[in-house]
């Protein structure tokens, strides 16, 4: 347990630097949410100085951050001065929603693009090897933005699926099951950029993964014994290649989450991205705070469910744990 | 693998060329609004008429069929008015521009003499010529991208080279700090460096703000991948004996351990360049960016936010499709540049 303990300290770690970092950048900033109201001639400046005192703007960045600190440890994050409630309820009744999305784009991706791989890695060099090397290039180097909204307006053109929010206007009066197809036709669309952006990238990696273990001698040795091609690459070669694979799951979950604040943006979809975003643009600072903080507890968790998984699938990080005791 | 090369340089060296001199490529001010002329479809350019074949295309103005119909949407609305041809002509004079951002200049590289209108890519809500909004745009994208690049690279060299090259405790906590930057996802975290820093400025200062925090947050990668490179060339037993024969640190670096790490700098400009743009792009996008009336890719797709313009005027999708080709350039050739290094190495 040794392996799994580090990572978790690595994890809180980590989490602690995110926050420092952007109390940090919250320094430098030269502007605050009342900064509109300081326009406004009809609220005097003693009235601006004395919400930012009533929302601790005007203490010192130490003062500010033990005082987050201590919110954080109670679950709130800090308090949110456009909705005037805790921060930590409110992008949390979001952030369900965007791992609705990621959660399902991470599912359907890794169970397309692990096959997808191993096939293009088994018959190399042919039709559909090719065929995934060109399409998952081009869809590598192509921005998330213009795919989310080229598909989006091919969706919105012919009416194929339901776009803008998650819920049809009548969601309330469905039936049980009405509602589930609901959300999922309105989940289909975002779901499927994510998944198109995030594919090309695993697909490729896996594909590597499998090749390299294709040529180890234990393979060939494998084959000699007349072992068929099905098994050897499903239980003798997948296993291994695995390893590099999982932890790229920590890394591909970074831009899952980026895809998905944007696909979540231009599709409408109600999780942390327009949150976020909104948030940006009225300089709510410890929304934006808390937007960064979930962000980095998403990828943090991924990371550490990546290595569980490793931790099970490889025996050689077992081994390693026990060495260590 | 030679010629493919060839002609991916070719093609950026294009590209940049046409964004470089957009003002001379862009028939029109990017700017100048036709209020008369919202949301017109691209201009056909024709080589036949009733008499006969030409060799000079020429083409119609739009006449806007509103009112007549009574409908509210602008589609399908407008008709070419077919009783005049308007020849397209070749450096012609039209609304000055700014070369190279220095000299005051009026020639054009195509243009139909007044009040004929040739709109390659047709206008947007406020009747401007897309085209040559793409191409000003293009020209703020691209450069943010770059200069975000060069800010990336550079700083993520230097203190990669500090870490690989000094190594112990400064490299440990550098490494550490790029973990840091690596493990967030890199559109909240741009959002949130954005949101502390004000919100409207002048078109020069956005720019640099945005290039600065797009390339404040893309030091980590570069800096690790340079690391790992001054690292393993610092034992390599050329250095170890320039040093034995007194080769000071900054001998060292310049003279052996620098020229190393070009390769990968190249790689990664390459890799990077379309990332970056595609950054400016997405907070422009989001209203964070350059503001309008300056064009650039990312607010000129802003408009598509609207439903029913997205599905109603495909010509807009215009800017996408050069972030598109612009993209796939430069990552086609990082692909080279990538091969390449593997096979140095190896």
């Amino acid at each position: 347990m040794n392996y799994l303990g580090r990572r978790l300290v690595r994890a809180v770690l980590l989490l602690i630097g995110v926050s420092a970092l952007c109390f940090l950048f919250t320094e430098m900033a030269p502007g605050s949410f009342f900064d509109e109201m300081r326009l406004n001639p009809q609220i005097s400046p003693e009235m601006i100085a004395a919400l930012r005192s009533h929302y601790g703007l005007d203490q010192p960045l130490l003062v500010r951050y033990g005082r987050w600190m201590k919110s954080a440890l109670h679950a709130d994050l800090g308090y949110s001065i456009a909705y005037n409630t805790p921060v930590a309820p409110l992008l949390w009744s979001r952030a369900k929603n965007t791992l609705l999305l990621t959660t399902t784009a991470l599912l359907l991706t890794w169970m397309i693009s692990v096959p997808l791989g191993v096939w293009a890695a088994n018959r190399r060099g042919g039709l559909l090897d090719k065929a995934v090397n060109l399409a998952s290039s081009f869809l590598v180097s192509v921005p998330e933005l213009v795919i989310a909204v080229a598909l989006l307006a091919i969706a919105v053109r012919w009416r194929i699926l339901r776009v803008g929010g998650m819920m049809s206007a009548d969601y309330e009066d469905l039936s049980a099951l009405a509602k589930l197809q609901d959300v999922l036709l309105h989940l289909a669309l975002p779901a499927f950029v994510l998944v198109l952006c995030e594919t090309a990238v695993i697909v490729r990696h896996v594909r590597a993964s499998v090749l390299e273990v294709l040529g180890a001698p234990y393979v060939q040795a494998a084959r000699g014994f007349g072992i068929s091609r099905a098994r050897l690459l499903f239980r003798h070669v997948l296993p291994v290649a695995a390893n590099p694979a999982v932890s790229l799951l920590g890394f591909s979950l970074a831009g899952l989450l980026s895809g998905s604040l944007l696909v979540e943006v231009v599709c409408g979809w109600p999780g942390l991205g327009p949150l976020i975003l909104e948030a940006t643009l009225s300089r709510d600072l410890y929304l934006v705070i808390g937007g960064i903080m979930f962000s980095a507890l998403f990828m943090v968790g991924g990371n550490l469910v990546a290595d569980i998984m490793l931790l099970a699938l490889d025996p050689r990080i077992r081994k390693g744990a026990a060495d260590a005791h | 693998m030679r010629t493919r090369t060839a002609i991916l340089v070719v093609l950026l060296a294009g590209l940049h060329l046409v964004l470089l001199f957009a003002g001379f490529f862009a028939p029109y001010d990017p700017t100048t609004q036709n209020r008369e002329l919202p949301y017109a479809p691209p201009t056909r350019v024709h080589f036949k008429d009733s008499v006969g074949f030409h060799l000079r295309p020429f083409v119609y103005v739009w006449t806007s069929g509103l009112g007549g119909d009574q409908s509210d949407s602008y589609q399908g609305s407008y008709q070419e008015d077919r009783s005049h041809e308007y020849p397209v002509q070749f450096f012609v004079s039209g609304p000055s521009y700014k070369f190279l951002g220095i000299y005051e200049m009026g020639t054009h590289l195509f243009g139909v003499a007044e009040p004929g209108k040739v709109l390659l890519f047709g206008t947007d809500g406020y009747g401007r010529d897309e085209l040559s909004r793409v191409l000003v745009g293009g020209q703020i994208s691209v450069a943010a991208g770059i200069t975000a690049t060069f800010i990336a690279l550079l700083a993520g060299s230097i203190l990669g080279v500090i870490a690989g090259y000094y190594g112990r405790w400064i490299d440990e906590s550098l490494m550490g700090i790029t973990e840091l930057f690596l493990s967030l996802p890199w559109l909240y975290f741009l959002l949130g460096v954005r949101a502390f820093l004000p919100l409207h400025l002048s078109t020069i200062r956005t720019f640099f703000l945005l290039t600065g925090v797009i390339g404040l947050i893309g030091w980590a990668r570069p800096a690790r991948l340079v690391r790992g490179v001054v690292l393993s060339a610092r034992n390599r037993n050329y250095v170890l004996a320039s040093r034995g024969f007194g080769g000071s640190d900054f001998y060292l670096l310049r003279r052996h351990i620098l020229p190393e790490t070009f390769g990968v700098l190249l790689t990664q400009a390459a890799l990077l360049v379309p990332r970056y743009i595609a950054a400016e792009v997405t907070l422009s996008f989001f209203g964070l960016g350059v503001n309008e009336p300056v064009p650039s890719w990312g607010n000129m797709l802003s408009t598509l936010q609207q439903y029913g313009v997205l599905v109603s005027y495909g010509w807009l999708l215009a800017p996408a499709c050069a972030l598109v080709v612009t993209s796939v350039i430069y990552s086609s050739l990082a692909d080279v540049f990538h091969s390449r290094l593997k096979s140095y190495s190896t």
